[in-house]
C-alpha cells in the first residue's frame, strides 16, 4: 500500500487552541473541503483494483468462449454462454444437483446450528449452574484441536451409524449436516453469549414477575432482542458450511450427492487446463448466494461481529 | 391525628393487598399456551419414536453397543424434558449430545491412537491378523475332488441374511452333502434334483440362491465349511468348491506361526517375522500399544526432527505474517474510509468485502490457476516468468499473497465496526488538548482499536496456524524436492500430519495423531497466553 498515512487527515480542521472555536470544528464541517478527500478516493480505488482483479478474471474466464486456462485473460476476448451451457448439460458433472445439495446442507445446517448455539448461549448467559465456567473454557479449548485428524474417527463413526440408519450414514447430505452440527455449540457460543450478556437481565426478571416461564422468556423475548447476532451467526455459519470442503469430500463419494466445493474441485483436478472455463462459470454461480447474503446483511454483520466478540 | 394515621396505615395495607392481588392476577395473565405444551409433548414423542426405530434397526444388526448408546440418549432426553428440573440442561442437551458424540469422541479416539501403531498394515487386532494370515494360506489339497456346488439357505430364512449352506455333490460317487458353518452333513438324496454336471437344482427344506443373490452377500467371500483342523471346503466361483488346507498354522501357547515348510515365525513390532531372522515375514500386522514411541520418534528420528523444526518455523511465520498483513491492510482501509466527508463509502465497503464472500475453495483454486507459470494471469500481467508453485520461496510468497487477499476483508469489517464504536468524545478531548491527527491516531484510536480487536487477532492466528484447506487446495504442501519428498516448501504441521495419516505412501495414523496432539498444545498455549494477556477470559461472569 501507499506510504501516505491515511489517517493524517483524520481531524479535518487545523487545530486551534481556543475552546470556543472547537465547537465549530467538530460540530459542522466547513464547506469546500472536497479536494481534501480526493486522495482517499484514489487510494480506495487502488484497493478496489486489488480486491476485484481476481473476480474480474473469474468473470472473464467464465464467459471466455474457448474455456481453457491458456486462453483466459483479464479482459475477455469474446463473450459467450458456452461454458454455462456446458455446465448445465454435462451428465458426468451434475452441477444442478451440487447446487441443490450445497444450499440444503448450508441452509438446514446453519439454521440448526444457530438454534443450538442460541439455546446454549441462553443457558450460559442467564443461568448459574455447576460446571458453567469450566464448560465455557472447555469449549474454547476444544476449538484448538486440529479437527482434520479427528475426521478419521468421524468417518468410522458415521460408517457405523450408516450400517443401522442408512438415511444419515456416509454419502448422504443429512449425515454430513449431522456431522457439522457436532461443532454447532462450540463454534458460536462465545460470540452469542457476548451478545446475550448485553441484554439487561432486568427484562428477564420483569417477565418472570409477570409469571412467564423460562421457555416463554427465551422464545418470545430474548430471541427477538438478540436477532442481530443470530443473523450474524447464521451468515457466518452459512458461509462456512457452504464453502466447507474437506469433510464433504471425505463423506460424499457419490457424484449426485456431492456439494459444490467437492464437485468443482473434482472438475478442476480432472483437467486443470481444459475445464477451466466451466469451472469459473460454476464458481461464479456458486459465489452468488454468499455474495447476495453479504451485501444484503452487511450492516448486521459489522454490528454483530464487533458487538458480540468485543467486550 | 392518631385516627388519621391509623387510617393511613389501614389504607396502605389495603393498597398493598390490592397491589399484591394485581401481581397475582398479572401472574395469571401470562400462562403457557396450550399449543406450546402440546408441541413439547409431541416433539418428545417424536424423539422417542425415532429412538425406538433406531433401536429396532440396531437390534436387527446385532449392535448392542449402539442399542446401549441410543437407550442412554433416550433416557437423558426423557429425564431432562419431561420433568421440571434441570432447567439449564434443557437448553444445553441438544448441543451437548452432538458435541459429545461428534466432536469430543473423535478427538478422544484420535488422542488414544497416538499411543498405538495404527496405520497401513496395522489396522486389525492380533487375532484378526492371525486369522487373515491363516485363511490366506489355504491351498487346494492336491488329489482331492472338486465338488459341484449350489448356494442355499434353509427354507423360511431370508436369502439376504439367512445362514449360508453349500449343497455339494461329490463327483466320484455322487453323494450329496450339506455344508454349513457347523460342518459337513450327508444329505438324503430323496427329492433332490441335479443337472448333468451334478449341480443340485432343488433340495427339500432349502431355498437356492440366484447368482445375483449370492453376489449381494458380503459374507460369501470368506465363507468356508470346516472339515477338520486347518482344513475346509471353500467355494470357487458360484458352482464349484474345493477342499483346502491351510499351510500356515498358529500355536497359541508359544505364540508362533509355522508355515508348510516348518519354518517358524515370531511376533516382533506387531508383525510376524522369521524366528531365525532370515527371509521375509508376513506383511499383515496388527494394532498394538506402543506407549510414547510415536512422540519419541518425532523428537529423535533425524529426518523427522529436522523437517518438523523447519515446518514449525514456517508455520509460525505463515500464521503471524497472515494475521499482521491482513490486519494492517484491513485497518488502513477502515481508517481510510472512516471519514464522514467521503462519498460513496457504502459502495466502497460493499465491493471491498467481496473477496471474503467468495467461497474459500473457489479462491484457492482460482489463485492456483493465476499463479500458473505458463498461462497464469500473474506472470502475464507482470511479464515475469516466476515458477510460483515450483520454487519454495515463490510458493511461500504466493500462499501469503493469496491469504492476504482472502483475509483482509474480514479485518476491514472488524476494524470498521470497532472504529465506529469508539466514542467521538475521546477524540474531541484529544483535540481540545491540542493533539494533532497522528498523535490522536497513535494514542487514542489505536489503543482502543487494539483492545477491541485483540481477541479476534488471537483467534485469527489460531485459525491460520491450522489453515489446512488453503494450503491443501493451493499447493498441497509443495513444492517437493527430489532430496525431500516427505516435506514440502509450504507444508504446515497440519498438512504434514494429514499426509502422514491419510494420503502418504505408508499411512501411519498413530504418528499423525501424535503430531496433531503436539499441534494442539502449541496452539492452545499460544492462544491461552494471548487471551490471558488481553484479559478476554477474566470477565466470564
Amino acid at each position: 500500500m501507499s506510504a501516505i498515512d491515511p489517517a493524517a487527515a483524520q481531524v479535518p480542521v487545523p487545530l486551534v487552541r481556543p475552546a470556543a472555536t472547537v465547537q465549530t470544528a467538530v460540530g459542522h464541517q466547513p464547506r469546500g473541503i472536497g479536494r481534501r478527500v480526493w486522495w482517499r478516493h484514489a487510494l480506495a480505488i487502488l484497493a478496489l483494483i486489488w480486491a476485484l482483479f481476481p473476480i474480474v478474471f473469474i468473470v472473464s474466464a467464465a464467459i471466455n468462449p474457448s474455456g481453457t486456462l491458456s486462453t483466459s485473460s483479464l479482459i475477455p476476448n469474446g463473450a459467450s454462454m458456452a461454458n454455462f451451457r456446458w455446465l448445465f448439460n454435462a451428465p458426468a458433472w451434475p452441477y444442478v444437483s451440487w447446487y441443490k445439495n450445497s444450499l440444503y446442507v448450508a441452509g438446514v445446517g446453519s439454521l440448526a446450528s444457530v438454534f443450538i448455539g442460541a439455546c446454549a448461549a441462553y443457558a450460559f448467559s442467564r443461568m448459574r449452574f455447576a460446571g458453567r465456567r469450566p464448560g465455557l473454557l472447555a469449549l474454547l479449548l476444544l476449538q484448538m484441536f486440529p479437527a482434520i485428524l479427528a475426521f478419521v474417527a468421524l468417518y468410522i463413526t458415521f460408517d457405523k451409524i450408516g450400517g443401522a440408519l442408512p438415511q444419515v450414514g456416509l454419502n448422504t447430505t443429512s449425515g454430513l449436516i449431522l456431522a457439522y452440527l457436532g461443532g454447532a455449540m462450540g463454534a458460536n457460543v462465545w460470540l452469542l453469549k457476548g451478545y446475550f450478556d448485553t441484554v439487561p437481565r432486568e427484562l428477564d426478571e420483569a417477565a418472570k414477575v409477570d409469571g412467564a416461564s423460562h421457555a416463554r422468556i427465551f422464545f418470545t423475548m430474548t430471541l427477538r432482542l438478540v436477532l442481530p447476532i443470530l443473523v450474524t451467526v447464521f451468515m457466518l455459519s452459512f458461509v462456512g458450511l457452504f464453502s466447507e470442503f474437506l469433510l464433504a469430500s471425505i463423506f460424499l463419494r457419490d457424484v449426485n450427492q456431492q456439494t459444490l466445493g467437492v464437485g468443482l474441485w473434482a472438475l478442476q483436478t480432472a483437467d486443470k487446463n481444459k475445464y477451466f472455463g466451466p469451472f469459473c462459470a460454476g464458481a461464479l454461480l456458486a459465489s452468488l448466494p454468499v455474495v447476495l447474503l453479504y451485501l444484503g446483511f452487511q450492516k448486521q454483520l459489522v454490528g454483530g461481529l464487533t458487538q458480540g466478540s468485543v467486550k | 391525628m392518631v385516627w388519621g394515621r391509623k387510617g393511613d396505615a389501614m389504607s396502605d395495607a389495603v393498597k398493598d393487598r390490592s397491589r399484591a392481588q394485581e401481581v397475582i392476577s398479572l401472574k395469571g395473565t401470562v400462562t403457557t399456551p396450550w399449543w406450546a405444551v402440546t408441541a413439547k409433548w409431541l416433539l418428545l414423542l417424536l424423539a422417542l419414536l425415532v429412538g425406538l426405530f433406531a433401536v429396532q434397526r440396531l437390534i436387527e444388526k446385532g449392535s448392542w453397543l449402539g442399542v446401549v448408546i441410543v437407550g442412554a440418549i433416550l433416557m437423558a432426553i426423557l429425564a431432562v424434558y419431561s420433568t421440571r428440573r434441570a432447567i439449564p440442561l434443557k437448553y444445553l442437551l441438544p448441543g451437548l449430545l452432538l458435541l459429545l458424540g461428534l466432536q469430543i469422541w473423535p478427538v478422544v479416539y484420535t488422542v488414544s491412537t497416538a499411543f498405538t501403531n495404527y496405520g497401513f498394515g496395522h489396522v486389525l487386532t492380533k487375532q484378526q491378523a492371525i486369522d487373515a494370515i491363516v485363511a490366506n494360506s489355504v491351498q487346494e489339497v492336491p488329489g482331492t475332488p472338486r465338488y459341484a456346488m449350489s448356494v442355499a439357505v434353509k427354507k423360511g430364512t431370508p436369502p439376504s441374511t439367512g445362514d449360508i449352506h453349500l449343497l455339494l455333490t461329490d463327483p466320484q460317487n455322487g453323494t450329496f452333502f450339506d455344508g454349513s458353518k457347523e460342518g459337513m452333513k450327508k444329505l438324503s438324496p430323496t427329492g433332490v434334483q441335479k443337472t448333468d454336471s451334478g449341480k443340485i437344482t432343488t433340495a427339500p427344506g432349502f431355498t437356492l440362491l440366484t447368482p445375483r443373490e449370492v453376489n449381494q452377500r458380503k459374507d460369501f467371500g470368506d465363507f468356508a465349511v470346516p472339515t477338520g483342523k486347518g482344513t475346509g471346503i471353500k467355494p470357487v466361483g458360484l458352482s464349484q468348491a474345493f477342499e483346502g488346507r491351510a499351510t500356515v498354522s498358529y500355536d497359541a501357547k508359544t505364540d508362533t506361526l509355522t508355515d508348510g515348510n516348518g519354518k517358524q515365525y515370531v511376533p516382533k513390532d506387531a508383525m510376524f517375522v522369521p524366528k531365525n531372522g532370515h527371509g521375509d515375514g508376513f506383511s499383515q500386522g496388527w494394532t498394538e500399544n506402543v506407549g510414547f514411541r510415536n512422540f519419541t520418534t518425532i523428537l529423535s528420528d533425524p529426518t523427522i526432527r529436522k523437517g518438523f523444526l523447519s515446518i514449525f518455523i514456517w508455520n509460525v511465520a505463515f500464521a503471524a505474517v497472515s494475521v499482521l498483513s491482513t490486519f494492517f491492510l484491513g485497518m488502513l482501509l477502515a481508517l481510510l474510509l472512516n471519514d464522514p466527508r467521503l462519498r460513496g463509502k457504502g459502495l466502497y465497503r460493499s465491493l471491498l468485502i467481496l473477496p471474503y464472500a467468495i467461497p474459500g475453495f473457489v479462491t484457492a483454486l482460482v489463485w492456483a490457476s493465476m499463479f500458473n507459470q505458463d498461462y497464469g494471469l500473474i506472470n502475464n500481467l507482470t511479464h515475469l516468468n516466476i515458477d510460483w508453485l515450483g520454487n519454495a520461496w515463490a510458493a511461500r510468497a504466493a500462499v501469503l499473497i493469496t491469504n492476504l487477499w482472502l483475509g483482509f476483508p474480514y479485518m476491514f469489517i472488524v476494524c470498521t465496526g470497532a472504529l465506529q464504536a469508539i466514542p467521538s468524545d475521546v477524540k474531541e478531548a484529544a483535540l481540545i488538548d491540542g493533539a494533532n491527527a497522528f498523535r490522536t491516531l497513535r494514542s487514542i484510536t489505536m489503543p482502543l482499536l487494539l483492545v477491541a480487536v485483540g481477541p479476534l487477532l488471537i483467534a485469527s492466528f489460531a485459525f491460520n496456524f491450522n489453515n489446512f484447506s488453503l494450503i491443501f487446495l493451493l499447493t498441497s504442501g509443495g513444492p517437493f524436492t527430489a532430496a525431500n519428498t516427505q516435506i514440502g516448501g509450504t507444508d504446515l504441521l497440519i498438512t504434514y500430519a494429514y499426509r502422514l495419516a491419510i494420503s502418504g505412501v505408508n499411512p501411519n495414523y498413530g504418528l499423525a495423531a501424535a503430531v496433531s496432539i503436539i499441534i494442539f498444545f502449541i496452539v492452545a498455549v499460544m492462544s491461552w497466553s494471548g487471551f490471558r494477556r488481553s484479559k478476554a477470559l477474566e470477565d466470564i461472569n
